[in-house]
């Protein structure tokens, strides 16, 4: 009997020869390679945010640690975790439990934390978004997901200007996960509810001068 | 270049009486009932205008969207012009990866692979992310008679899930349930949910939160679908935004995703363009919250059991067709259900289709075809639009919908052969060939006034012509035909006295003598131009 896969394959290839169309150019007239100077960046970046209800800090890289235990203490977060590969000096002005991540631990261990650190790889100002991509300072995707409060730090040279710009910044393999704002849903009657599922609230630590 | 020896095969729609891509009854009558709901209407207008009003504003903010249109138009059909390769690469890449790539011909056969793969883990129960292909190919129904229980982990999947209803929209599948009934639904059916919960939608959404938290954290299989799947790198990509996607694609141990073969895209560059046209085009955000991309399995991070079904289930027989092909570019991203003045009204029950709306009712014909002997209600889709055409400027992918509801209407027509339609339109047309035939013709019909109420309608016609007034009025002939009235004393006065005036030129001519007039300058009268027409 002839398998699924060559039953299928065929069965395209016998459509394209039913149905043959001329081959496509594909006209990439959108905006790519698109700059803008850091002020600017940093403006729309931080007003797309906003515009998602997330909470924005922009400070200077050597206010890093200040930033974010100000913002642990301010929402009550005395136990977080951290991937492995964090900075530690971003943690040197916060006073909680720090329970750095192994891939061992199991997700209701993380739903336990009050909060999690991670850096990104990448952002886009255009749509607020921040692009996450496993490497060492973000970890293993359910730490960034379980805990309900979620700060990320990002530095403004990572942030593109649009879409295209951030999509090249990132690298195929890795898993990568997009986040623009907190978990929100529309499904009961339009009205948009935020944190259902994933972490209600973000918060975003931008590096002005990295 | 492959050799084809002889003819190629035409390949087969969706096996008919499986999965739900067909309704119980046709269009018509179906929609006849949804119109009754109040209720539906009013929840369903409140959201589609809101959701239009939204789409223009993310819209608009691109000065590029068009050439994003265009991009991703034609990303799409190189992609399905280069299917084979292009399915090849995928495969080759996800299995590099340590991914496992199945092959589905019908949604049968899909179902049968992902029961077996989940019985292989031992586990009796799914969480599931919100798909498409899933929901058209009945797989919890599936799951549910092989004693497997399938959690629907977005809310309103699980809304509808809870209520045993059907989803009646792509993107908000419980849009015709409001929140007193939604209320309702989950105090009579989550287990321990707190009896004074009230209809406020955080409150709501609270309670799916923490009755599903519980899932997330035991499952140990998940069963998403794709929205997009990337030849170049083998990268599957999941749009979402309650991170109900994130939890299933993340914190199981066995993740199996069913994607159509016609999401395939050729690089990862084109994601640069379907992450714009696809948030903006759906809930018109400028991003969804959380979109979630993996590549096979990455050791530490995420489900290290990765399995791929590849399903064909009729998507080959849209493609073999030259002008119907077009749909199969779809990204499912509903904005053409928003802007249809049909769906806003009938809702997407009507449609008895997974694919409700303008595309739905080109996509459920192309997959499952539209039987020509029987009732087939699948034949009664490509007549549920007034051809107006906001689904096509709606489109991010520019998919042609009315062109292609107007083939599918030529297809259905040819299926059927001789019908009383077909006859009257033979009958009319030998009529007008012979005048004095159709002057009779005509004075036959001025008798359809008798048919008509008092507001000079006629809500019913006799046979063969009923079916054209089962969802329409009509209006009723006037009294006297233009040839009678042309011909009478009352034509030619007012004739001469229109000529009469036409020919004083614009000078003399008072605006209150303009009403109802012709006019003409002098000089503008081109020889052999008869005024009133001569025969």
């Amino acid at each position: 009997m002839t398998s699924a896969r060559d039953t299928v394959l065929g069965r395209v290839r016998d459509a394209l020869a039913l149905a043959p169309t001329p081959a496509t150019a594909v006209p990439r007239g959108y905006r790519t390679g698109r700059t803008l100077p850091d002020g600017e960046r940093l403006a729309l970046f931080t007003d797309r945010l906003v515009d998602y209800k997330a909470e924005v800090h922009p400070c200077t890289a050597d206010r890093t640690a200040q930033v974010v235990a100000g913002v642990l203490r301010d929402h009550g977060a005395r136990r977080i975790g951290v991937p492995a590969g964090l900075d530690p000096r971003w943690l040197d002005a916060y006073d909680g439990e720090v329970r750095p991540d192994t891939a061992d631990i199991p997700a209701r261990q993380l739903d336990a934390l009050d909060a999690v650190v991670t850096a990104s790889a990448a952002g886009c100002a255009e749509t607020g978004t921040i692009f996450l991509d496993g490497s060492s300072g973000q970890g293993r995707r359910a730490l960034s997901l379980v805990p309900d409060l979620h700060l990320c730090v990002v530095d403004l040279s990572a942030v593109a200007a649009g879409v295209p710009e951030a999509v090249a910044r990132l690298v195929p393999e890795r898993p990568t996960t997009l986040i623009s704002g907190p978990s929100a849903t529309s499904d009961i009657e339009l009205e948009r509810v935020e944190g259902v599922h994933g972490p209600r609230r973000l918060v975003v630590v931008i590096r002005t001068d990295r | 270049m492959s050799t084809f020896l002889g003819m190629p095969a035409r390949p087969p729609r969706s096996p008919y009486g499986t999965g739900n891509l067909r309704g119980d009854e046709p269009f018509p009558r179906a929609a006849h009932q949804e119109l009754g709901n109040a209720q539906l209407r009013r929840n369903l207008g409140r959201a589609t205008t809101t959701i239009r009003a939204k789409r223009l504003n993310a819209t608009g903010e691109l000065p590029d969207w068009e050439a994003l249109r265009e991009a991703g138009s034609a990303i799409k059909t190189d992609a399905l012009n280069r299917l084979p390769e292009l399915l090849e690469q995928l495969e080759r890449k996800v299995t590099e990866h340590g991914g496992t790539v199945h092959w589905a011909r019908d949604g049968a056969e899909a179902n049968e692979i992902v029961t077996r793969l989940v019985r292989a883990t031992g586990s009796g129960e799914v969480i599931k992310v919100k798909s498409m292909a899933t929901q058209e190919i009945g797989l919890n129904e599936h799951l549910e008679a092989a004693g497997i229980t399938p959690y629907e982990t977005d809310l309103a999947e699980l809304i509808v899930q809870l209520a045993h209803d059907r989803p009646s929209h792509i993107l908000v599948p419980a849009i015709h349930r409001n929140r007193d009934e939604i209320r309702q639904i989950f105090l009579d059916r989550i287990p321990g949910v707190d009896p004074e919960l009230d209809n406020v939608p955080a409150h709501l959404a609270a309670a799916a939160r923490a009755y599903l938290r519980e899932k997330f954290m035991t499952a140990k299989v998940a069963v998403s679908g794709a929205n997009f799947g990337v030849a170049e790198t083998g990268t599957l990509a999941v749009v979402e935004s309650e991170g109900n996607g994130r939890m299933c694609l993340t914190l199981p141990e066995t993740l199996i995703t069913v994607m159509g073969i016609e999401k395939v895209l050729p690089r990862y560059r084109d994601l640069e363009v379907f992450l714009q046209l696809l948030p903006r085009s759906s809930t018109g955000e400028r991003m969804n919250p959380y979109t979630s991309l993996w590549t096979g399995v990455t050791p530490g991070d995420g489900p290290q059991d990765f399995h791929l079904v590849l399903l064909d289930n009729g998507r080959t027989a849209a493609l073999a067709d030259t002008v119907g092909r077009a749909a199969l570019n779809c990204i499912r991203c509903s904005a053409c259900l928003n802007v249809c003045p049909v769906y806003e009204r009938t809702g997407g029950h009507a449609y008895g289709s997974t694919y409700p709306g303008p595309i739905g009712a080109v996509l459920t014909p192309q997959l499952a075809g539209m039987d020509a002997a029987a009732d087939d209600p699948n034949s009664s889709l490509p007549y549920a639009s007034s051809l107006c055409g906001a689904c096509f400027d709606a489109c991010p992918v520019k998919i042609d919908i009315p062109s292609l509801l107007v083939e599918l209407r030529h297809q259905h027509t040819e299926q059927t052969g001789t019908t009383a339609e077909k006859l009257a339109m033979k009958a009319a047309a030998a009529v007008m060939k012979r005048p004095t035939l159709y002057a009779g013709a005509q004075k036959a019909a001025g008798l359809g006034r008798a048919l008509a109420g008092r507001d000079g309608t006629i809500s019913r016609l006799p046979p063969p012509f009923g079916g054209w007034s089962d969802s329409r009025d009509t209006a009723a002939p006037p009294r006297q035909t233009f040839r009678a009235w042309y011909a009478s004393a009352e034509g030619r006065a007012t004739l001469r006295a229109a000529a009469d005036e036409h020919d004083r030129g614009p000078d003399e001519h008072t605006p209150d003598q303009g009403e109802g007039g012709m006019r003409r300058r002098d000089g503008e009268h081109a020889p052999g131009q008869g005024e009133g027409g001569t025969e």
